[in-house]
């Protein structure tokens, strides 16, 4: 039951990942490219934790977390960059 | 495994896909910036939430421990989503959006992003003197 339930969710996520792909590649905006970038990273969050129950092993989990912190870190730099035209004043 | 855990977490599997893909779909269907923010900032992190919850649910069944790097990723999900929703609307706003085509909130004052620390005293100066410019 969870085999097809993890085939569901690996098919949504990577559809997901392809409308944000869509939005990245033709975005009217600088900040719809942004926030397509950010859905990006938390959609890959969830492959991996995906991936981590198909296997069924917890090591993964530490790479989802970093890319939690860097998706969420380089998204603010990016919208400070667009605000004031630098990241640390 | 018992069937009726292993349904419990199949159900939140197919919760959390059924939510990321709403929210990839309104941002790519909804027609501009401040209407596409609401599908990531709140369906996609509610289905990585629907993910861990049945990972946390998985590996308590399956080794007998609750792991805390599930609960680490959903607090920093949840509590970083909101954030990255107010930077991105506040850097549309001064990108692409004048305050003139906005429409105008109730009150004396503007919209407050658009101001700056010298308006507001300025705002507090006439105030204090009993002059009314801001009409």
């Amino acid at each position: 039951m969870i085999n097809y339930a993890l085939a569901l969710g690996f098919i949504a996520v990577s559809l997901a990942l392809l409308m944000n792909l869509w939005r990245l590649a033709t975005g009217p905006t600088v900040m719809d490219r942004v926030l397509a970038v950010d859905t990006m990273v938390i959609n890959t969050i969830a492959l991996i934790i995906l991936y981590g129950i198909r296997e069924s092993t917890a090591v993964y989990f530490e790479s989802a977390l970093l890319m939690a912190m860097f998706g969420f870190i380089s998204t603010v730099a990016y919208c400070r960059f667009v605000l004031r035209g630098d990241v640390i004043e | 495994m018992n069937i009726y855990i292993e349904a419990l977490i199949a159900f939140h599997i197919i919760l959390g896909a059924f939510f990321i893909f709403v929210g990839s779909f309104g941002m790519i269907k909804l027609p501009e910036l401040m209407s596409r923010l609401h599908g990531p900032s709140k369906a996609t992190t509610l289905g990585v939430g629907g993910f861990l919850v049945g990972s946390m649910i998985h590996f308590g069944a399956t080794e007998g421990r609750i792991s805390i790097q599930e609960i680490l990723i959903t607090f920093f999900l949840f509590i970083t989503a909101p954030v990255t929703a107010h930077f991105i609307a506040k850097a549309y706003m001064h990108a692409e959006l004048k305050p003139e085509k906005l429409p105008k909130p109730d009150g004396r004052y503007g919209w407050n992003t658009y101001t700056s620390v010298e308006d507001v005293k300025l705002a507090a100066r006439d105030q204090a003197t009993g002059s009314d410019l801001q009409g």
